[in-house]
């Protein structure tokens, strides 16, 4: 496995996926750090009271990262899809598997080299975002490193996905497959956000079993709202005190996700695994 | 696991069925250590569907088999394995030394005595200028020299060869014959799947002749292209002087020809002078077996992906 690991990260550091990241990720940064300096500088020129500054530096770095999370999420599905695909593809798996390794490393080894470029870049990337923000703006988030162990957690989800489906499918249906799956996930979200909007008027109306069902079948959308609730400053958690129409904002969350949904979304992640492995191990090559 | 009675290969009625598709109906065959192996067959036989299933990289739907005295797949007797594919590629971002590394590191090997062995093994399949050169730059040819090396690796007991020398010229084929030739001296097994019927007849101990998925022919190559058959020219002779040349054997005429199967190749110049004295005149003599390839298409027939096998 650890071999199949190492073997993962040299191809993405020989490929130059990694610089490629990297450069990606130093131009974003760049670019957000430069936006917020204009906007915090222009508004602080024009006497906006610092407290709506702060404020609005909060829900710009909210977005930034709503953005970022859908990056990492395609970026999680093209690391993976071609993973065991492509090598399935091209026969490079059958010298490998024909060697004294069991699919199941093969597998792992797959996800363990992916998994940490895939957190490298994105722990990395929003790290550097927060503290460009921070510098520029003055506004730091209550927690820096929650959100950003859930940002990442959100790329594995989608890595282990597209690895799933890389075990069956071609590159390129494995990486749509999984981009498209995040996408309604996302939506389904905040199809019952604005259930909850809506049934605090019409008690009849219950989406919220869209959200359930969603978080349930893949859980990025419940780790997303762990990324706002790290990112938002507490004011505005007080300001909505319950209310419904909030909840209706897909970039406000009132509370963190619960243990019980984190259990889940880490047990999803082993399950799937299992699964995959299961799936690499009945394949005829 | 295996010693040295053991067959490195040991297949009976083995099955292999892809939906409708029957690829292997029971096929049965026997590899003995040390000894190098032709497995052949016009394509879609079944030839490369009994590797894998040999390797654990499919799953056969019936018979049974050992491998190196082990079930098929198992992952410890894989270790004593080299294979080289028919249609493959190596990471085309890896360094020819690099891929070495990589499946020594597979097999397990020692980390001791690596730098010695990498050297060597580039050394043999010619590429010990391009240790430091990505694969990508590679030729097919250099490939498949590369993954000759790597099947060598670490003295396996078995080497599985599919198609090693498709993509290679004919230098570089000989290289092969002789390559292949030093793995068997160090004692390896090989089993060699080829469409290449020259090179198995030159390199080869034992042959199966492997069609619709099922062994119609194995055995030593005289075992399987029969018996020396020496060809006479000559006019001249006699019914009675037919009946005397029986001391040689059966003789059979055709047309012009007197053919003798059997006759052992020290007795031709006897037969000759025995001739010679009987008053006829000898044009021409010839002798030899049937060659592999008339054997194969013999056996095959003359459907057009055999007769594409047998070029």
């Amino acid at each position: 496995m650890i071999t199949i690991a190492r073997l993962t990260i040299g191809e993405a550091a020989r490929r130059r996926v990694l610089w490629i990241l990297v450069i990606l990720a130093l131009i974003a940064v760049g670019i957000t750090g430069w936006g917020v300096d204009r906007l915090v500088t222009l508004a602080r020129a024009n006497g906006t009271p610092e407290i709506q500054i702060q404020l609005g530096v909060s829900q710009i770095l909210i977005f930034i990262a709503f953005q970022f999370s859908f990056v990492l999420a395609m970026t999680a599905a093209f690391l993976g899809a071609p993973a065991i695909a492509g090598d399935l593809e091209s026969g490079i798996a059958l010298a490998l598997l024909a060697r004294p390794l069991r699919r199941t490393s093969y597998l792992l080894g797959r996800w363990l080299g992916l998994a940490l470029v895939l957190v490298a870049y994105g722990a990395g990337e929003a790290l550097l975002a927060i503290f460009v923000v921070s510098r520029v703006s003055g506004y730091t988030p209550p927690a820096v490193l929650l959100p950003i162990v859930y940002l990442a957690a959100e790329g594995l989800v989608v890595l282990t996905l597209s690895l799933l489906l890389s075990t069956r499918l071609p590159p390129i249906g494995a990486g749509a497959i999984a981009v498209v799956a995040f996408g309604l996930a996302w939506m389904a979200g905040a199809i019952e956000r604005v259930g909850i909007a809506i049934a605090a008027h019409n008690p009849g109306v219950n989406l919220e079993i869209v959200g359930q069902v969603g978080r349930t079948v893949l859980p990025p959308d419940g780790l997303w709202r762990g990324v706002i609730y790290g990112l938002e400053p507490g004011i505005v958690i007080a300001a909505s005190n319950g209310n419904p129409l909030a909840e209706a904002n897909p970039f406000f969350a009132a509370s963190p996700p619960t243990l019980g949904f984190l259990a889940w979304a880490v047990a999803w992640v082993i399950l799937v695994t299992l699964v995959a492995a299961f799936s690499l191990r009945r394949r005829e090559l | 696991m295996s010693d040295a009675s053991t067959p490195v290969i040991d297949v009976v009625d083995l099955r292999k069925r892809y939906g409708r598709v029957e690829a292997l109906a029971g096929l049965t065959m026997t590899v003995q250590p040390g000894e190098v192996f032709g497995f052949l067959g016009p394509n879609g036989a079944g030839k490369t569907t009994t590797v894998k299933l040999l390797l654990g990289l499919a799953r056969p739907t019936g018979g049974r088999g050992t491998l190196l005295g082990a079930p098929l797949g198992d992952r410890e007797a894989r270790r004593r394995v080299g294979y080289l594919p028919e249609l493959f590629r190596f990471q085309p971002w890896l360094r020819a030394r690099e891929v070495l590394v990589l499946h020594a590191d597979l097999i397990g090997l020692p980390s001791s005595g690596r730098a010695r062995m990498f050297a060597d093994t580039l050394e043999l399949v010619g590429l010990a200028d391009r240790a430091a050169t990505a694969i990508g730059g590679f030729s097919k040819g250099m490939q498949q020299r590369l993954g000759l090396g790597v099947a060598l690796l670490g003295d396996p007991a078995l080497v599985i060869l599919d198609e090693p020398t498709s993509a290679l010229d004919p230098i570089g084929r000989m290289d092969v014959r002789g390559i292949l030739r030093t793995a068997r001296d160090r004692g390896a097994a090989i089993f060699l799947n080829s469409h290449l019927l020259s090179e198995v007849e030159q390199v080869c101990d034992r042959v199966a002749i492997v069609d619709r998925g099922r062994v119609v022919a194995e055995g030593t190559l005289a075992e399987v292209l029969g018996e020396q058959e020496t060809r006479i020219r000559c006019e001249g002779l006699a019914p009675a002087g037919l009946a005397a040349l029986e001391v040689f054997g059966s003789p059979r005429v055709e047309g012009q020809d007197l053919v003798f199967i059997g006759l052992v190749p020290d007795r031709i110049p006897d037969l000759v002078a025995a001739l010679v004295g009987m008053g006829v005149r000898v044009h021409a003599v010839s002798s030899g077996r049937e060659s592999l390839e008339q054997r194969f298409l013999e056996l095959v027939g003359h459907r057009p992906e055999a007769s594409e096998a047998a070029a």
